[in-house]
């Protein structure tokens, strides 16, 4: 006789063969790795919220006495002393963030699926040079991108991050991947046979199935594009990223220590939210748009 | 006859298999040696599907092959089914021209210039210097060699331990509840999401009384002067170390937690009736089967990002590293490609690099296609 199987409902769903001690087990590792990644973020908004004297005091406390946010009044009032607007770097930013992401989002998903779900000759040639190249480093690349930027006039404009950002290849490997996986062909199938032109199956049916893939790529593309710093296309001031700005204030060495905390702990946030709002927004409507055949 | 017997078996043709099929479909036609060699070129085609997908695309294929003429030529075949699929070319255009302007040609122009001395000021004949760079970088460049001894230890202690504590802690959070699940994803990932919160490493370890750890440790008289910790040989190399995994849950985290979300959950179910026994089992023949085309994209960006590592280290141990004790091969690369202007040599470097990763990316595939077996 087969023992009985032991059944859990956990979070909605069954989960069948979890032993207590694992899940004691589990717990405590999460919670080691949970601290060991986390206490020195909280170091970050510590030193972020302590007063210059306590930034220098000995010893060093980790936690705040006399937590104020003058290191983030100071941060502005350096920002706003500043030769070019302190609103325009960040003009700049959210729409160097904003068009790259999206662009990188749409362009890269639509070719993810070409490659995936359409099978014309050379897809998997294609493909195999986009994966390899990924794996060569940027430093060198940057002279042939200078001249061809040169070449067809991008140079100190945005469009000079932005369109370079809608080729990124990590971004299509992804979207590839996770439509290999995630959509079966009976589904598209269907959509073809019921007149779906491809864009519209694209969008209409694909897409919906692999949101989990999208926050991914707008996490990671909102990331990299938030963090441009001084770029050597880019020389105008006017047209400069935040993240520039907020560095060439705390560069100022020990003086400027409190808003440098300040300043990390703003290029931070933004991030985070962007990623709470849209795990809300992606991961939790996945429940409803489950579309398996 | 034979036409019409293959028609029939055309219609369930996804419900069987691959062999199965081609047996049915040679004993029937005649003509099968081109088709048939036509049949495996496809088959190896897709490379990262998963088997089930792998089934239902081929299975289409064949179906193609079925329908098609038996008297085209492969070349005809192709321009066939170019034809016939002209529409993943307009949806690969948008990309494939951004990719081509800044990915593929600087990539081979690089290749290129890794044959030359060019160095940005200089253009002449005598430029060309064949593989010169190559035997000057294995040959008299110690800097260099340390830099790859440096680069292959830290590659081989993060890019493993990351990529597997990256799976293990999406697969562990993945029960909770969805809200929970958000919040514990926001602890592990954001470190590498702050922007440049690494660097508050070097505030807690810095080099006089003011950093926090040697504070506390002259506080306690557990050590009489401060450590150097980043600008000492002796902990450079391990705190930066320690730095990477406390960084590495990123993208294929990400990546990893996504792909959990899309599996399809009757599968477990049904897993149990079959006999699993544990979680451990069922991770090994239910879900990293299904994960592998999240496996390999984990792969590459854990290699990527463990033979890449060169930013960090600059910001935290300075440049050049003290005695050369961090110095890896990215360093190398900054140091020829955007300080020197050796352009020439840097791209021998990148090229290397390049190399080294694409036989490591080569290694990881052979091991992830034995997962699950």
């Amino acid at each position: 006789m087969q023992k009985v199987q032991k059944m859990r409902i956990r979070n909605h769903q069954v989960v069948l063969n979890r032993s207590v001690g694992g899940d004691a087990g589990i717990f405590v590792f999460l919670a080691i790795m949970g601290f060991f990644m986390f206490l020195p973020m909280v170091y970050v908004i510590m030193q972020s919220l302590k007063p210059l004297d306590e930034l220098f005091i000995f010893p060093p406390r980790f936690w705040v006495q006399k937590p104020t946010f003058g290191n983030f009044g100071s941060l502005f009032k350096l920002l706003s002393d500043s030769w070019v607007p302190f609103s325009r770097y960040i003009f700049n930013t959210v729409w160097i963030t904003a068009a790259g992401v999206f662009g990188n989002l749409f362009f890269s998903s639509l070719a993810a699926y070409a490659l995936s779900k359409i099978p014309f000759p050379g897809r998997v040639g294609i493909f195999k040079v986009i994966r390899s190249s990924l794996m060569f480093t940027a430093t060198v690349t940057a002279i042939a991108n200078f001249l061809t930027l040169s070449t067809i006039g991008l140079l100190d404009s945005h469009l000079a991050i932005i369109i370079p950002a809608w080729g990124s290849t990590l971004g299509l490997y992804l979207m590839k991947q996770f439509m290999d996986s995630s959509i079966t062909d009976t589904v598209l199938e269907s959509a073809r046979l019921d007149g779906c032109s491809e864009l519209k199956t694209f969008w209409v049916i694909a897409m919906p199935m692999v949101k989990p893939a999208w926050l991914t790529l707008i996490i990671y593309s909102f990331q990299g594009l938030w963090n441009a710093g001084a770029s050597v296309y880019i020389y105008s001031e006017e047209l400069k990223t935040l993240n520039y700005a907020i560095g060439q204030i705390t560069s100022g060495g020990i003086a400027r220590a409190g808003a440098s905390a300040a300043g990390t702990v703003i290029m931070m946030i933004v991030p985070i939210a962007v990623f709470v709002i849209s795990q809300s927004n992606i991961i939790e409507t996945m429940g409803s748009s489950g579309m398996k055949d | 006859m034979a036409n019409q017997e293959i028609n029939k078996k055309a219609v369930d043709i996804r419900k069987i298999s691959k062999e199965e099929f081609k047996e049915i479909y040679f004993k029937t036609s005649t003509e099968t040696a081109v088709l048939a060699s036509d049949l495996n070129a496809n088959s190896t085609d897709t490379v990262v599907t998963t088997d089930a997908d792998n089934d239902a695309s081929s299975g289409k294929k064949e179906k193609k092959v079925v329908t098609a003429r038996k008297d085209m030529t492969m070349a005809q075949w192709t321009i066939k089914e170019m034809k016939r699929n002209k529409v993943g070319y307009f949806m690969i255009a948008p990309f494939m021209l951004v990719f081509s302007l800044f990915t593929l040609f600087p990539v081979l122009l690089s290749f290129a210039l890794s044959f030359t001395s060019f160095n940005m000021l200089e253009f002449n004949a005598d430029m060309f210097v064949g593989i010169g760079n190559y035997t000057r970088l294995f040959f008299e460049d110690d800097i260099f060699l340390q830099a790859c001894k440096n680069t292959l230890v830290f590659a081989m202690v993060t890019g493993p331990i990351s990529y597997i504590l990256s799976f293990l802690v999406a697969w562990f959070i993945n029960e909770l509840a969805p809200k929970v699940r958000a919040l514990v994803t926001l602890v592990f990932y954001a470190p590498s999401f702050g922007g440049n919160a690494y660097l508050v490493w070097q505030t807690l370890f810095h080099d006089d009384a003011n950093g926090w750890v040697n504070g506390t440790l002259l506080d306690l008289g557990l050590i009489n002067e401060p450590i150097l910790w980043f600008h000492d040989e002796n902990y450079a190399m391990t705190l930066c170390i320690v730095v990477a995994l406390w960084m590495s849950l990123g993208t294929a985290f990400l990546s990893f937690i996504a792909g959990l979300q899309t599996m399809d959950k009757s599968l477990f179910e049904a897993a149990a009736v079959d006999g699993i026994k544990n979680r451990w089992q069922e991770l090994w023949y239910i879900t990293l089967p299904q994960m592998k085309p999240q496996l390999l994209f984990g792969a590459i960006t854990a290699i990527t990002g463990s033979f890449g590592f060169g930013a960090v280290v600059t910001a935290l141990c300075g440049f050049p590293s003290v005695n050369y004790s961090c110095h890896t091969i990215m360093h190398c690369l900054d140091d020829y490609g955007s300080t020197r202007w050796e352009v020439g040599y840097a791209s021998a470097i990148a090229t290397i690099l390049f190399l080294i990763m694409i036989g490591a990316n080569m290694l990881v595939q052979k091991i992830i296609s034995k997962v699950g077996q």
